[in-house]
């Protein structure tokens, strides 16, 4: 294979390692220079205590997109990495609701509601479908554009217009740009129903149901779903790292761990290489980062290479975390009214009304914590036994909302923050408390040290309109290519964002090898 | 000095009690918030004053800003288009500075203060774009244009009259440079420069002391030595004119006011191609500035000369009588001294190149009665004014 070139990739995360076997397979000579132990950033696996192992960070994830399982060869363990599961949401009275891709059951429903979630699903997922030509290719510039532009919003238009038929078309336009608490007030009269959608709209974002956008977000989420209902990886998400890895290894891709990268090196106005912390230089062709943008731009790069309103704008992207992590490592299995053992090993949220989910945000906006935080708990050591020493557990607790920005800051409410999670639990699980072992609460201040996100923020950048499509991150670095030539972003700080779904890698290299071609 | 009052609509410089009284027609205009004269008796006589004996500006307005802490010289390298690496302690320096696109935003000068740091002068608020350009850089941007007050002495006689008001130090001040020196027990620091194009100084003061400056230099024409005369905004903008000197926001949008697309300009089509470094590091607007210069240009502000005896105010220009429509005055005046009209206009190149021939419409009012004119118009390389005496060191005295 003749050689394309030598590039750098900063940062092992999932996206980094798809982006690397993309390159790889065209013939790049590709590193990968990860800073922690392990690849994966927030895709790994962590043991947090003796014998206990964790998604240190994204628990659950929607199979990864066809296109790249097949591509990648990431075969049958790629495409479904572990055990499929519903969304449980718990009910003080033990009336919980099981909320599949297509059907929720639970006592008290009524059949009314039942159909409406079913037609809403179908509804909203087409809506997601229609956006697919957006995600799956680099955003369309708006001015100046080339013709894989044109081809996007052509496809958009086509999807929007013919995909979605006129009516459907019409209410997509009504509700796209709108909050999804007035949405779910049309669709459904359930409380508890409401408030599990309303969750998943906003988890990971500094939103709660009322903020504009917030259906956005819910279809960005929804995405996911048209490739399948949500997994709990076997051996945590770092299995799922680990099964990129080993295609990027198998593709010629170098992986280098525990190489911190102190600076990405410019000359004359291009990316040269890079230094490490430990001074060792190594030049690149081009290098690509995985990093979030004010990472990459502001720390990496530096202002001093930058135009000002270029860094300015990258400074001023909104990348304030909101959800604290927790991990327990239990004696025994917790007890929930009304669920079975099988039940437990599913996707559990608290999140009882709309305006729970409202008030916990209101917290966050005032730089509080919640009183009464939204949960999403998975207990993976139920599928995967591995996880924990025999007959014990571990659970896996994301909880907003925790802005990285606390008033009194996290160095003395951390514990409080955990103590207030327990008690939440043991409302629904008595005698939580003293099932624990051991436990670990990483806030986003925590999420931002660990994995090196700027903010602890889940996507590396709210995912609102205003950071979406050809504003992510910033407008002038919207298309994978940086004004630094021969610098590029892969990571979910671009298009089309956070979560496990290797996109941006995948769309990166996209643009990386048609830019190499001339087109 | 005591902060202002926000009822006013318009603050007061520490000089305008005396500016006030000699203002014989309490004509003002606002000027960076600011009541500015734009004239104190007549135009004439306020010319003149700059042109053959000595004039007092009250410059306070004048934004200004501090620079210091240990990237000032990374920060200052990074906002303007040119190399002042090599600028020393004691000097000024013309720069500009440009947004993304490479579009200019402002112009104005340097201080290098020594170990006080550096003084950005602009003529226009900046704080807001020093503040963005300095995000990464370990330094402190402070504006100071309320706590500094300035006078520019200009005009053939200023040396001999600052000279006769107890400045000393003056004699071996070269162009653009810098000298503290003390009047009556306060400090003065003086810089040899102006907007003018002839022999002056600038002064700047503590507010506090400004009053006391103002009455040394106004005691030498009491006591019968030389004439001083206060001038504003108009003299000004004529000599300026003469000078070759470009405002931005008259001769040209600048690119934080321009709405329209094109409607901002370059460095290269300001004809301030010079301060335009590209060997230095990277500066804001470098990559946009690259491109455009590796392109013909498309259009130049020249100073232009007209024929005739009507200056050419707001007149388009052609490429012939009765020609293709290439270009629009920006400023004009009629030169009294020189007894030629003057422009600041914009041409539109062609290919690169300046028109063969360019020929201004004017209109003009006779009685009420509006007359149209054509005139042949010539660009000038250089400066309309630019005496030998403007450079001399030590200066003339009289």
């Amino acid at each position: 294979m003749t050689r394309s070139g030598s590039a750098i990739i900063i940062g092992a995360g999932h996206n980094g390692l798809v982006c690397a076997t993309y390159l790889a397979k065209a013939g790049y000579a590709v590193q990968i220079l990860e800073a922690r132990e392990v690849v994966g950033g927030g895709a790994s696996t962590r043991e947090f205590a003796e014998g206990f192992r964790v998604s240190g960070l994204a628990h659950v994830l929607h199979p990864l997109n066809p296109k790249i399982v097949k591509e990648l060869g990431l075969g049958a363990k790629g495409a479904k990495p572990g055990t499929a599961i519903d969304t449980i949401s718990l009910d003080r009275d033990g009336r919980h609701l099981t909320l599949s891709t297509d059907s929720v059951s639970g006592a008290g429903l009524s059949d009314a509601d039942a159909q409406a979630y079913s037609a809403f699903k179908r509804e909203f997922r087409r809506y997601a479908k229609a956006l697919e030509p957006m995600t799956m290719n680099k955003p369309p510039r708006l001015k100046d554009m080339d013709n894989t532009d044109k081809l996007t919003l052509a496809k958009l238009g086509w999807k929007l217009r013919f995909g979605l038929g006129k009516i459907s078309m019409r209410e997509f336009l009504r509700v796209g740009g709108s909050n999804i608490y007035d949405v779910l007030n049309e669709f459904f009269e359930d409380q508890r129903l409401k408030g599990a959608i309303a969750a998943d709209a906003v988890i990971g974002h500094h939103m709660g149901p009322r903020t504009p956008t917030s259906v956005l977000t819910y279809l960005q989420r929804l995405r996911g779903e048209l490739y399948g209902a949500e997994i709990l990886p076997s051996g945590g998400m770092g299995e799922v790292a680990n099964i990129l890895a080993g295609v990027a290894e198998r593709a010629g891709v170098k992986i280098r761990t525990e190489a911190p990268v102190q600076r990405i090196v410019v000359t004359d106005h291009k990316a040269t290489g890079v230094q490490l912390q430990s001074g060792e230089s190594i030049e690149a062709d081009i290098v690509i980062s995985n990093a979030d943008a004010k990472a990459t731009f502001l720390h990496l790069v530096g202002t001093e290479y930058l135009d000002a309103m270029f860094a300015h704008r990258v400074h001023k992207t909104r990348t304030e975390g909101t959800v604290a992590k927790l991990h327990f490592a239990l004696k025994d299995l917790p007890r929930i009214e009304g669920l079975s053992e099988a039940q437990l090993g599913q996707r559990l949220l608290v999140a009882p009304d709309m305006r729970y989910v409202e008030h916990a945000f209101n917290h966050a906006k005032y730089g509080r914590y919640s009183d009464a935080p939204v949960l999403e708990i998975t207990i993976p050591s139920l599928a995967d036994t591995s996880l924990a020493p025999a007959g014990q557990h571990v659970m896996s607790v994301s909880a907003s909302f925790a802005p990285y920005s606390l008033k009194e800051g996290w160095d003395k409410s951390t514990g409080d923050f955990a103590d207030k999670v327990v008690a939440l639990i043991a409302d629904y699980a008595p005698g939580f408390a003293a099932q624990i072992i051991a436990r670990e609460i990483l806030t986003p201040v925590d999420i931002e040290r660990e994995y090196k996100v700027t903010g602890g923020h889940w996507h590396h950048g709210e995912m609102s309109i205003g950071q979406s499509f050809m504003m992510r991150p910033v407008h002038g670095a919207a298309q994978y290519d940086t004004p630094i030539e021969g610098l590029f972003l892969c990571g979910a700080a671009a298009h089309p964002g956070g979560g496990i779904t290797g996109i941006p890698g995948h769309n990166a290299a996209k643009r990386i090898l048609a830019m190499k071609a001339g087109r | 000095m005591e902060k202002h009052d926000f009822r006013e609509v318009l603050q007061r410089s520490p000089f305008f009690p005396r500016a006030d009284a000699l203002s014989q027609v309490k004509v003002w205009s606002p000027w960076n918030g600011y009541q500015t004269a734009r004239i104190y008796d007549t135009l004439a006589s306020e010319y003149f004053a700059i042109r053959s004996s000595c004039s007092v500006f009250d410059m306070t307005p004048m934004g200004k800003y501090r620079i210091t802490g240990p990237d000032a010289i990374r920060f200052l390298t990074r906002l303007v288009t040119r190399d002042i690496s090599k600028l020393k302690p004691g000097r000024v320096t013309y720069v500009v500075w440009c947004n993304d696109e490479g579009q200019v935003l402002d112009d104005g000068t340097i201080f290098h203060l020594g170990d006080d740091g550096y003084r950005l002068c602009a003529q226009h608020n900046q704080l807001d774009w020093l503040l963005i350009s300095a995000l990464g850089m370990d330094v402190t941007i402070e504006e100071e244009t309320h706590e500094v007050a300035a006078l520019s002495v200009q005009g053939p006689t200023s040396y001999s009259v600052l000279e006769a008001a107890g400045i000393d130090g003056l004699q071996e001040l070269k162009p653009f440079d810098i000298v503290n020196t003390f009047l009556d027990g306060f400090d003065v620091m003086v810089s040899r420069t102006g907007f003018t194009g002839d022999l002056g100084y600038e002064l700047w003061v503590d507010p506090n002391d400004a009053l006391a400056l103002w009455d040394a230099i106004f005691g030498v024409k009491a006591r019968g030595l030389y004439d001083v005369r206060p001038i504003g905004l108009e003299a000004l903008e004529m000599v300026r004119i003469e000078a070759g000197f470009i405002v931005p926001g008259d001769d040209f949008n600048t690119a934080e006011t321009a709405v329209r697309a094109d409607r901002s300009r370059s460095p290269f089509e300001l004809g301030l191609g010079w301060v335009v470094n590209f060997d230095k590091p990277y500066f804001t607007g470098k990559r946009a500035l690259l491109e455009e210069h590796a392109r013909p240009i498309k259009r130049r502000l020249v100073k232009l000369s007209t024929e005739g005896n009507k200056p050419p105010h707001d007149s388009f220009l052609y490429d012939g009588k009765n020609g293709q429509r290439i270009g629009t005055i920006k400023t004009a005046i009629w030169s009294p001294i020189l007894k030629s009209n003057l422009a600041m206009a914009e041409v539109e190149y062609i290919k690169g190149k300046r028109p063969a021939e360019i020929w201004a419409q004017i209109y003009y009012q006779k009685e009420l009665e509006w007359k149209v004119v054509w005139e042949r118009c010539e660009i000038s390389g250089k400066p309309f004014w630019n005496p030998p005496r403007r450079n001399a060191t030590p200066p003339e005295p009289f």
